[in-house]
């Protein structure tokens, strides 16, 4: 099989460019269905028979149920059932567990908690029956008084929980009141209270990083499907963590979890909205047993805004110390967290804050503290991951906030006063007060490439001549410089302390190679866009010397894909990335011994060369990856097993650590409070780049959302709890016209635990993005006073902070 | 509720079905016809994932009755594709990575067709206004105005080639 002639072997180079491996930018094996229309997403699924349940909602925020009446929906044509809590009380269904250790109610038992609540499910023959029958279902409530004031709710003698006792701990340590869920902190309080107290220069601010939701343009949905006669329950579903959701069905259910099969399809995008278990889910699983028949539940935009994991609604008081010249000397956060009508959060079990004690950032501060209050009100439930590591972006905008306001109490240039506090290269693995352990990094380095790159010297004089002419009344518009250097915390993560329900977060990749050289590789992960199939499979190529076009990438089946968390939280490459190159070496050490016993030589004396073993010294003798599959399927080998075949169950020793600089340059009208991005600079380093083409759009779509949160995007109540940004005519996707363009860069420190030192990057640019685009709104008004405002920066609130500060004369 | 025979040409053929006066094109097409590639993403014709071509004009399908599209011809992504292969925009928004979770695309593509018929060498503001009835969550959309303006250049060159 081999061609000994020198000339006709390919260069390493050449043989690599074949595998299109680790850093590529690999075209995406998704999109020829993708454009084509041929996307298989969970409402293209249809089953004989298929059955459509909806839900009756909640008008109210806060009401007692009185009656529920179902009698004229059942009468309506096409109806066929119509769920109620009592209904499923017997199956002990009507209330279910949530991820952060509370419940939440299936169907509303006895009391609304928040407008858009699930009162009952509907299940017709089409979508239009169950519409005409959630119509007919006649509830009578008795409102009750609203709270949508975290601040108040733990003020008032209004109790939202009347499930709870008053007096019990609740899943993460007493509560101090009805409405409270938990306090949790981190850090030396006493230490951070006394350095603070002794220090030259203290800033004080609250910090408000409002509500918002992850929108994905495809909302949430299931098809259940109830196999009688075998037994075997199977759900498609939005599902970020399929494997989660089959224990968690099995779990409340009843049912074994070797006879529930959950199955992700394509999913157009998750941003954190489809990581929890929703009413929908438990209600169609019902249906589908009750029925008989698979039963299908979509959300529409206005169920998905109102009712499935909003994220943030974090009030941020924080204190900041720092010697004269600027050296930061302690940090404190007290947060007031608003999670609404149950604690739904996403966390790791461990942390109800999430990794919000990272809000320590990029900056090498001694002491700090962080007080989480979690509180209950009559908002839909949630606390989602949007688009980052849990409550990572909550964390970044806080600190890069208060770095801000912190360089106007000095009089200093705010890129100088992070320069002059970053973690240095050297101190990296670096302990953060906080207790977290930063992989690596080099920031200076990163943060002066940012600088020059934008000519920040210059931007710097530009904006101070506009503000003169500003002065002179030459002009009525204002620049600003919106600065950011974060670090995210990815990759959850290691299993002593960050498990879901009990399940450790730790993921997997199961590999076959095929007798012919081909390969199947299944991880516990599931794509949303990510282009899984394309990147995990150049890093197997890469491992094993297999072309990543031989190589299909599987997800989302339980039945078929080894046991994982799931992709939210930057975790796929972190940890499933992990496990794929730790599956590939395994390959490839038992390719080693077949390739040694084909050579007639000693396992050592053989080493992996690109796509081939070769003998030591003599590289015309080789043997090549294809070579081997067919042997381990075709030769008797001693001491080896027939088949070549891997798995990798990967327990992340520590998190990653990625991290970035970003530059917004921004012009307001001060009349008007429109604003003009003239530039945006994003540097980001995610340690090893497995796809750069993938990491410039992913960098791409994240600056877009965090655009959309930082500039208009909001879930906002009225008093009496009514949303009003249900649709997408109030909550502001940002369109094709309103987006700039985007320069991206990027150093590359890789991460020292990673088997191929890869740190994700998913998420950085929400992360970075948001504080980015918040200081350069804020930066633009500081000659002016302006110390701290809200986000979301619309027109109107950005021409209100003009107005407060007297520039409109 | 009394039905009503439709009759349309959807991707070039003619089809006659039964609905109700209240029926959604997009479900008839979805639902009826197993034509699958266009989505719902909003049903207030904000998102455009929903968007098909009705007699020459970009359509948001979830908000027409298919009773107001009787004898209409229309044409879904399904049928932007010729027999001899992937249109030029498919094969452009794959090239320059112009979508990521797939489920804007077939109503991106199909409003992109129509804009490149309407005006075949738009400018990067001409392709951004043109598209602002398409919502994309994933790509920030600065692939897809490239993907847009790369397939804008291939057509053309091919047009001045023919000629």
């Amino acid at each position: 099989m081999n061609d000994l002639s020198p000339g006709s072997v390919p260069s390493p180079d050449d043989r690599a460019a074949k595998l299109k491996g680790l850093g590529t930018s690999r075209k995406r094996v998704e999109d020829a269905r993708f454009t084509q229309g041929k996307g298989n997403y969970v409402d293209d699924v249809k089953l004989p028979g298929m059955l459509f349940g909806d839900f009756v909602r909640s008008p109210y925020a806060h009401a007692r149920v009185k009656s529920i009446n179902t009698e004229a929906a059942l009468a309506v044509p096409g109806v066929l059932a119509v769920l109620t809590a009592k209904d499923l009380e017997p199956l002990s269904l009507h209330w279910m567990p949530t991820l952060a250790g509370d419940k939440q109610m299936v169907l509303a038992d006895g009391k609304v908690l928040f407008q858009g609540q699930e009162v009952a499910f509907v299940v017709a023959e089409d979508r239009y029956a169950a519409a005409d029958g959630i119509e007919a279902v006649d509830v009578e409530y008795e409102e009750l008084p609203v709270l949508t004031d975290p601040f108040k709710a733990l003020q008032s003698d209004v109790v939202l929980r009347e499930d709870l006792d008053p007096e019990a701990d609740g899943a993460h340590g007493p509560r101090k009141h009805a409405n409270h869920i938990f306090l949790w902190e981190e850090g030396d309080k006493t230490a951070t209270e006394q350095v603070l107290s002794e220090a030259d220069v203290v800033a004080e601010e609250m910090v408000y990083y409002h509500r918002t939701h992850p929108c994905p343009l495809e909302t949430c949905g299931c098809v259940a499907s109830m196999d009688k006669i075998n037994g075997k329950l199977t759900v498609h579903g939005t599902f970020q963590a399929p494997h989660v959701v089959r224990t968690v069905a099995s779990l409340l259910s009843g049912i074994e979890e070797h006879n529930i099969r959950v199955i992700s399809p394509d999913i157009g995008g998750g941003f954190g909205n489809k990581v929890g278990v929703y009413p929908g889910y438990v209600c169609a699983i019902v249906a589908t047993i009750v029925t008989g028949k698979p039963v299908k539940w979509i959300e529409d935009r206005m169920d998905n805004l109102m009712a499935t994991a909003f994220a943030r609604d974090y009030w941020m008081k924080g204190k900041i110390s720092a010697t004269k010249d600027g050296k930061i000397t302690a940090l404190s956060a007290e947060v007031t967290a608003d999670h609404g009508a149950f604690d739904a959060c996403a966390d790791p079990t461990k942390f109800p804050a999430g990794f919000f004690h990272i809000c320590t950032g990029s900056y090498d501060i001694p002491v700090a503290y962080v007080g989480v209050d979690g509180v209950y009100t009559n908002k839909a439930p949630g606390g989602v991951a949007y688009r980052c590591s849990f409550r990572v972006t909550e964390a970044a905008y806080f600190i890069e906030r208060m770095i801000e306001v912190l360089a106007i109490e000095l009089g200093m240039d705010a890129a100088e006063l992070r320069a002059k506090n970053f973690i240095k290269a050297d101190q990296f693995p670096y302990t953060s007060a906080l207790g977290w352990e930063y992989d690596s990094g080099d920031y200076h380095t990163a943060w002066n490439k940012a600088l020059e790159a934008v000519d920040y010297e210059g931007l710097r004089k530009e904006q101070a001549e506009q503000v003169e002419a500003f002065k002179r009344g030459e002009t009525r518009k204002l620049m600003g410089v919106g600065l950011t250097f974060f670090t995210e915390i990815v990759g959850a993560g290691p299993v002593k302390n960050c498990d879901i329900l009990g399940m450790g977060m730790f993921d997997s990749c199961e590999i076959r190679i095929h007798p012919t050289g081909s390969a199947v590789a299944r991880l516990g992960t599931i794509s949303q866009g990510q282009g899984h199939a394309t990147t995990f499979a150049q890093i197997l190529a890469t491992e094993t010397g297999i072309p990543a076009d031989s190589i299909t990438i599987e997800e989302g089946d339980t039945d078929t894909a080894p046991y994982g968390l799931g992709t939210y939280g930057s975790r796929s490459t972190p940890v499933a990335g992990a496990a794929t190159a730790m599956a590939g070496r395994k390959i490839r050490a038992k390719a080693q011994m077949i390739a040694a016993y084909l050579l007639e030589v000693h396992d050592d004396d053989v080493e992996f060369d690109v796509d081939r073993f070769v003998v030591k010294g003599a590289p015309e003798r080789f043997k090549t990856m294809k070579d081997i599959a067919f042997a381990a399927y075709n030769q008797a080998i001693p001491g080896v097993e027939p088949g070549l075949e891997a798995v990798s169950y990967y327990d992340p020793p520590n998190m990653t650590y990625p991290f970035g600089a970003y530059v917004c340059v921004m012009e307001i009208d001060v009349d008007t409070g429109q604003y003009d991005i003239r530039k945006f600079y994003a540097l980001d380093d995610c340690g090893t780049r497995i796809n750069p083409m993938i990491i410039e759009g992913q960098v791409h779509g994240g600056l877009t959302e965090a655009l959309a949160i930082a500039m208009g995007q909001e879930i906002a109540y009225d008093e009496i709890g009514n949303c009003k940004t249900g649709t997408l005519m109030d909550f502001f996707l940002p369109t094709a016209w309103e987006t700039p363009n985007y320069i991206t860069d990027h150093t590359e420190t890789p991460s020292p635990h990673h088997p191929i030192g890869a740190k994700g990057v998913g998420e950085s640019p929400n992360v970075g993005g948001v504080p980015a685009f918040s200081n350069a709104v804020h930066d633009a008004f500081r000659a002016f006073g302006l110390r701290q405002t809200h986000m979301p920066h619309d027109h109107w609130r950005i021409w209100k902070t003009a107005h407060d500060l007297g520039l409109h004369g | 509720m009394t039905k009503h025979q439709v009759t349309l040409t959807v991707n070039g053929s003619s089809e006659t079905i039964d609905v109700d006066p209240r029926e959604l094109l997009i479900h008839t097409l979805r639902e009826k016809l197993d034509l699958t590639g266009a989505h719902i993403g909003c049903e207030t014709s904000h998102c455009g994932a929903c968007t098909v071509d009705l007699n020459g004009k970009s359509v948001k399908a979830c908000t027409m009755f298919t009773v107001q599209a009787a004898g209409a011809d229309v044409t879904t992504i399904e049928g932007i594709a010729s027999p001899d292969g992937m249109h030029v925009l498919q094969e452009s928004f794959r090239e320059h990575h112009g979508l990521q979770c797939g489920y804007c695309t077939p109503g991106m593509i199909t409003r992109a067709y129509r804009l490149l018929q309407d005006n075949p060498a738009p400018s990067e503001e001409d392709i951004r206004f043109g598209m602002a009835g398409n919502l994309c969550r994933c790509t920030g959309y600065q692939n897809i105005v490239k993907s847009i303006q790369a397939a804008a250049a291939q057509m053309n060159a091919a047009q001045e080639a023919a000629e």
